[in-house]
């Protein structure tokens, strides 16, 4: 777990783009954050520095680029909107790199990157750290008007299977039927499986993988406040098998392995 | 001239600055540690420990409203003895006053946490939580009644042997009459304001946001309220008051200082800049200084009302 390390700094915003309806790629300079970043972990943005919106924004780190820290985000409140009207060469305040991060496994396996909408982020951050063809990854969305081109970001990345609900690009249906297709037929050594998004496509993952066995870990997200484990905000339930009531988000996770999490409650 | 004198002392308890981190906001220390160098604290307080560990509340627990966040933690604590054998050998290494704040189910439950800490060498202080509004029985059901304040505070004070603050909800219709209960029963000093209950409602669900309903208000949103409360409490009672709510800055520290504080804690600013509690109090010292001001002493109380002579004023 990565825990010291972490900096608030008062950095300098780089890029700001909208890449799809509502969905912007911001790149922040910071060498120290950047350098210091894993796959998995998050970072606590103050969207402008006033007393409203109170509190700092955790977002997932989706890459990082010559010490600019990347994040994908879509614009769903009040937070979102300010921080897209943040234009480059402005200061944020960040705080990170947060959590614990991926885990990823040694030796050759097959790793499917299941992600759902805005949770696609901290998965291209941990394809940048696969090698080229051993990673399959998948993203699915309403439609594709909220679907990322992922190829025009400027990070590393592998090929994309698509899927939208309304069938408007890629296959139609859910990303977490696009991943059972593969891994029941398919034959496939040593899978594992990592996934981020809504609630109700990781619970279909997990289950999934726990039925088949596979190894799958997932990044969760929660209200929280401080991002560092005080405030005790965001508490997610854990399953029997954990041994634990509640893990918190920031400090336990945001990534946990499926069978930790009592699916049923959350 | 020599640099300004930030030292206090309340009630038996010495502090080198008045500012203190507050209970629930500052975890056991240890999370804070990588951002800021802890010693530079006046002191403390220690998230609320119970006799037994306790899970918390269902998710979600915390929510953010203007100016402000409710909170639903329900008192999330690893219990007494975890607390003493796993977290106290570390906080107690650092060179602050820890303040170790006690939640008790009932009478007996307080004393018997009082007494339990009893004896440790370097615990400078204790702060009675009876004001959590956040858990269904104990907590604020004591805090809301002046008899039952003042039997906790003297249930505390009887098995404690270092300074005992009580510390006050405002969800109270005269907090001046619990002020002045508790320090009649021994409290050595009153720490206020604790959130304030509050709730929020998801529109699109038609459900409270909050896993418990209601939750406790914090933030700049409530800093009128507390500081209000702490100028009536600083002008009932004859033993030093902390005030704390919605403190961000030193100049928020220093309306409550003015207003009677002699103390202060900072909350739910920790979560938006981790660096609050140390930025204030060099925001303090920078104050002294330009005033020329040699003793922060000097400060507490010191607002000057208008018109009419002090005591015709309603407090």
């Amino acid at each position: 777990m990565v825990l010291h390390g972490i900096m608030d700094e008062n950095c300098e915003v780089a890029f700001q783009r909208e890449v799809a309806g509502g969905v912007f790629l911001l790149g922040i300079k910071s060498h120290a954050i950047a350098g210091k970043a894993a796959p998995g972990q998050f970072v606590m943005v103050r969207v402008r520095n006033s007393l409203s919106p109170l509190l700092r924004r955790p977002f997932s780190i989706c890459g990082v680029v010559d010490g600019i820290i990347v994040l994908l985000y879509m614009v769903v409140g009040e937070g979102t909107e300010i921080l897209s009207g943040t234009l480059p060469g402005q200061r944020i305040s960040v705080l990170g790199p947060l959590g614990n991060g991926f885990r990823l496994p040694s030796g050759i396996k097959r790793i499917f990157l299941v992600g759902g909408g805005m949770g696609i982020a901290p998965l291209l951050f941990l394809a940048g750290r696969i090698e080229p063809g051993h990673a399959v990854f998948m993203a699915g969305y309403r439609s594709s008007e909220k679907a990322v081109p992922i190829k025009d970001l400027g990070l590393p990345c592998p090929g994309i299977q698509l899927a939208t609900e309304d069938g408007s690009e890629g296959v139609r249906g859910l990303v977490t039927d696009l991943l059972e297709l593969r891994i029941r037929e398919d034959n496939i050594e040593d899978p594992v499986v990592f996934a981020c998004g809504p609630v109700p496509m990781l619970r279909r993952v997990s289950s999934l993988c726990l039925e088949l066995g596979i190894p799958c870990q997932i990044s969760l997200e929660a209200h929280m406040a401080c991002g560092l484990g005080a405030c005790q905000g965001c508490a997610v339930p854990g399953s029997k098998d954990s041994g634990k009531v509640f893990f918190h988000v920031c400090k336990d996770g945001p990534v946990f392995d499926a069978g930790m999490i009592s699916w049923g409650e959350l | 001239m020599n640099a300004p004198d930030l030292s206090v002392e309340l009630g038996g308890l010495f502090l080198k600055n008045p500012v203190i981190a507050a209970s629930g906001t500052f975890g056991y220390g240890e999370e804070f540690s990588p951002l800021i160098d802890i010693n530079r604290l006046g002191g403390l307080v220690v998230k609320g420990i119970s006799l037994k560990p306790r899970a918390g509340n269902s998710p979600p627990r915390v929510v953010e409203t203007p100016c402000g966040m409710l909170n639903a933690i329900g008192l999330a604590n690893i219990g007494l003895d975890a607390f003493i054998k796993d977290k106290l050998p570390k906080l107690l290494k650092l060179s602050t006053a820890i303040i170790v704040n006690i939640y008790g189910h009932s009478l007996p439950e307080y004393g018997e946490l009082a007494g339990s800490l009893k004896g440790i060498p370097g615990i400078a202080a204790l702060e009675v939580n009876i004001s959590c509004p956040n858990v269904d029985c104990g907590g604020m059901a004591f805090g809301t009644d002046p008899d039952m304040s003042a039997r906790v505070t003297d249930a505390v004070a009887a098995k404690a042997d270092r300074p005992v603050i009580v510390k006050l909800s405002p969800n109270v219709t005269d907090i001046r009459v619990i002020a002045r209960a508790v320090e009649k029963a021994g409290a050595d000093a009153i720490s206020l304001i604790n959130t304030l209950t509050g709730m929020a409602v998801d529109i699109e669900k038609r459900a409270p946001v909050l896993g418990n309903v209601s939750g406790g208000l914090s933030g700049p949103a409530i800093k009128p309220v507390a500081l209000h409360m702490v100028y009536q409490v600083a002008r009932s009672v004859r033993i030093p008051v902390i005030g704390m709510g919605g403190i961000m800055n030193y100049r928020d520290a220093l309306e409550f200082i003015m207003a009677g504080a002699s103390a202060v804690q900072i909350g739910t600013a920790n979560f938006v800049n981790p660096g609050a509690t140390i930025d204030i109090i060099e925001g303090l010292y920078g104050y002294c200084r330009e005033k020329r001001i040699g003793r922060l002493v000097d400060l507490v109380g010191s607002i000057s009302l208008p018109g009419r002579g002090k005591k015709d004023l309603m407090v």
